[in-house]
């Protein structure tokens, strides 16, 4: 089997400590080091001790086995890993407000049933829409949005988690980082 | 017990074994500087903070103990910036607490605030701003774990005024002292992965160029022995790079010394033409490398490093094993041992030791002291004739430069822990408090700072805090009026137009300069003084020293890889000129 060209973007999940400063520990090292960030999201976990920083960085997988380990000598990392796109479920978060006067309403009104998204708020010639969804759903919604113009728009980054196994547990390590 | 955080923060200190510490007081660790008035560590007060910093950094160098320094907050802070940065670059152990303006007034630009922990983030193995007084002896403890295991560096603590102050009610703390740490994040591997230990052997075995590459990580993880042992064994050279010199013995037939930029021929060429480098806690810096592509092409490589981001950053490891130096190196030694007589076992290196002993005769360090009336006193001689009349057991000191160079290449090291210096970050001014460190940690050893007239000028004052400690280091200026490794460069790269690297023999005068900071001062100018001058200076035991010596400013560094370039380009002298051809 010929290999699989490299993602170009990289999915780290990162589990904190949760403390003061730990992002800007996390945030700094990828500065510092000149490691770009394509989007990070933050929150606490269920056990209140950690959080988990899901970062999508954009370079090699040489550059990626450097962050990782450079990341995980910093003392309040306490585990990395590596979801591939193939092993694990990815979703983003959006909210754009989006021109829509009378006569274009009820076509963005439509766009946004199609996409399964939701309003928000309703203003005299706009809408504030939420919508979930993979990255590439919320790329093409964006795009069709565009054309009728957006006003404000906000994405959360990505958060992503690994797919759930339904291979033999010897298999399980396979292929992962951390 | 009821303490506050200050006596709290003194007392878990005494608990970590601290005898001595170096800091300078101030408004904001005002607190923390009274109990100290009844513990048995020794402070010793520095005349800046940077040589507070410095001096625990030769502290921890000469003794492998962690080395504290103490100062309050804002420009005491920032004036320890660069000893933090030193010390995470060459992976030495260090504690440092600072003094911070009080917990309310953090963030609102008050007399002396900065932003310590943001600063010294990146200059740290790790940073803690600490918000209870309660909290003092579990962030001390977690300090000096984290600074003194795994790779070494600089732990910094950040104390707000408040919760050491007795005055405020917030410093209350009921003391104890914590058995264990909780770092869920912190687990350095120590142990090999006993496969890639079989697969270095195995490489090994194979190899008819072999050359171990011993760095600076022989000396912080305790390995010098058992790389002796690796060596003898196996009948393998060694080089040792500037942080490793005294990692191996320099005067065993089997050591090649300094590689890199300024390295001896022997030691870059063997490298060149290596077909396996056994890597001990070095980690392929681009002054041993110079042009990575074109570093030992021939060389399979094993690295073992304690830190894994050091695998495979600069040079893909064909072996890499994640472990603490010594165990791995022990396990190396009993894994060959059990698969018979090395003797036996080892292919024929007959041919390689033929060369490389060729190389070495070929191409020593080399240098020419004139002896006629008018002739110059060279560096070189100084740094000869230093090391030939000192005890074996010296420790030297070196700031950054010229000086630095022609130490580590003429000195003889042949013991670990007896060559302090400044590597990674390359800092001026490094050699005298880091002596005075030494000094303090190695009272019974003699200690001496080999330093420039550049860099001795960035420090000096730390030799009142010497005089008035009595801490007797000794100090030989090689005076050669310039920045001499700037000017090298000006001479070799830019045509020789001198751009302000110039700074005068006589101004200071240094002789009178120490005499004012309660030193003896001397000056040589003439070659036959030296060895008189030395042993006068060895004969004084109750002050610091310092011999000013006139050296030429015309000689340069040699070998030298000119920046960026490949190896094998390397210039033996001036007369192949600075393209080396």
């Amino acid at each position: 089997m010929a290999p699989q060209p490299p993602p170009a973007h990289h999915i780290l999940t990162v589990i904190v400590e949760n403390k003061a400063g730990v992002l800007a520990r996390v945030s700094g090292l990828f500065a510092r080091r000149g490691y770009n960030i394509f989007s990070l999201a933050v929150a606490p976990t269920d056990d209140e001790r950690f959080s988990r920083i899901t970062i999508v960085v954009d370079v090699e997988s040489a550059t990626l086995e450097q962050i990782t380990k450079q990341l995980f000598k910093l003392i309040n990392v306490v585990k990395i890993t590596e979801l591939h796109p193939d092993d694990s479920v990815v979703r983003e978060m959006m909210m754009c407000t989006v021109r829509a006067e009378a006569g274009t309403r009820g076509q963005v009104i439509e766009l946004v049933q199609v996409f399964q998204g939701r309003i928000l708020d309703v203003g005299h010639d706009a809408l504030t829409v939420e919508l979930a969804g993979t990255p590439t759903k919320l790329d093409d919604f964006e795009d069709l949005m565009r054309a009728y113009g957006i006003i404000e728009l906000q994405r959360t980054g990505r958060v992503a988690l690994a797919r759930l196994e339904r291979q033999a547990p010897k298999l399980r390590s396979l292929g992962r980082v951390g | 017990m009821r303490l506050n955080g200050g006596q709290a923060l003194i007392k878990s200190l005494e608990m970590e074994g601290v005898e001595v510490m170096f800091g300078l007081p101030g408004g904001a660790i005002l607190p923390v500087y009274d109990p100290i008035i009844d513990s048995p560590i020794r402070h010793i007060l520095v005349r800046h903070e940077q040589g507070a910093g410095h001096m625990a950094e030769g502290y921890a160098q000469a003794t492998g103990r962690p080395g504290v320094a103490m100062v309050t907050s804002g420009p005491a802070a920032t004036n320890i910036v660069t000893p933090l940065c030193d010390a995470m670059l060459d992976s030495i152990p260090i504690v440092v607490i600072t003094g911070q303006v009080p917990t309310a007034a953090i963030g609102t630009d008050a007399f002396q605030e900065c932003d310590t922990i943001g600063i010294t983030r990146s200059i740290t193995k790790h940073n803690e701003l600490v918000t209870s007084a309660q909290d003092i002896p579990r962030v001390i403890r977690e300090a000096f774990h984290i600074a003194t295991t795994g790779r070494p560096g600089p732990v910094l603590v950040d104390v707000p005024k408040d919760i050491v102050d007795p005055r405020n009610p917030r410093s209350a703390m009921e003391w104890y002292w914590p058995d264990t740490v909780d770092l869920p994040g912190y687990k350095p591997t120590t142990r090999g992965h006993p496969r890639m230990i079989r697969e270095a052997a195995k490489l090994i075995g194979q190899s008819t160029r072999p050359i171990i590459y011993a760095g600076g990580g022989i000396i912080r993880g305790d390995a010098a022995d058992a790389l002796y042992e690796l060596a003898t064994m196996l009948d393998i050279h060694v080089v040792t790079t500037l942080m490793g010199r005294g990692a191996f013995p320099d005067s065993h037939p089997l050591c090649l010394g300094m590689p890199g930029m300024h390295g001896n021929y022997t030691a870059v060429t063997s490298m060149q033409h290596a077909d396996l480098l056994i890597t001990l806690g070095a980690r392929f810096d681009d002054r041993v490398t110079g042009k990575v592509a074109a570093f030992a092409p021939h060389a399979q490589v094993i690295h073992v490093d304690i830190d894994p981001a050091e695998l495979g950053k600069v040079r893909k490891a064909d072996v890499p094993i994640v472990g603490d130096v010594r165990l791995v190196i022990e396990e190396l030694v009993k894994l060959i041992r059990e698969q018979g007589d090395p003797r036996d076992t080892q292919p024929d290196r007959a041919a390689w030791k033929a060369t490389l002993d060729g190389w070495r005769e070929k191409h020593p360090i080399h240098y020419e002291q004139g002896w006629n009336e008018g002739d110059s006193l060279k560096p070189q001689f100084c740094v000869d004739m230093l090391r030939q009349n000192t005890p074996e057991d010296t420790i030297l000191c070196a700031g950054v430069g010229q000086h630095q160079m022609w130490s580590s290449q003429i000195w003889r090291f042949d013991r670990p822990n007896s060559w302090v210096n400044s590597g990674g970050l390359g800092t001026m001014g490094f050699a005298v408090p880091a002596a005075v460190g030494a000094k303090v940690g190695q009272p019974t050893r003699t200690v001496w700072a080999v330093d420039g007239d550049g860099c001795f000028q960035m420090t000096a004052q730390e030799l009142v805090t010497a005089s008035s400690e009595r801490i007797p280091i000794k100090v030989a200026i090689l005076n050669n009026a310039y920045l001499g490794m700037v000017r090298q460069w000006q001479e070799l790269f830019y045509e020789e137009r001198y751009s302000e690297v110039y700074l005068s023999p006589d101004l200071p005068d240094y002789k009178m300069w120490a005499e004012a900071m309660g030193c003896v001062g001397m000056r040589v100018e003439h070659p036959e003084e030296v060895v008189p001058a030395i042993e006068k200076a060895n004969s004084i035991d109750d002050r610091p020293v310092v011999i000013d010596f006139r050296v030429s400013s015309e000689e340069k560094v040699y070998p030298m890889v000119p920046a960026g370039a490949s190896n094998d380009d390397i210039i033996l002298g001036p007369e192949q000129g600075p393209g080396g051809h």
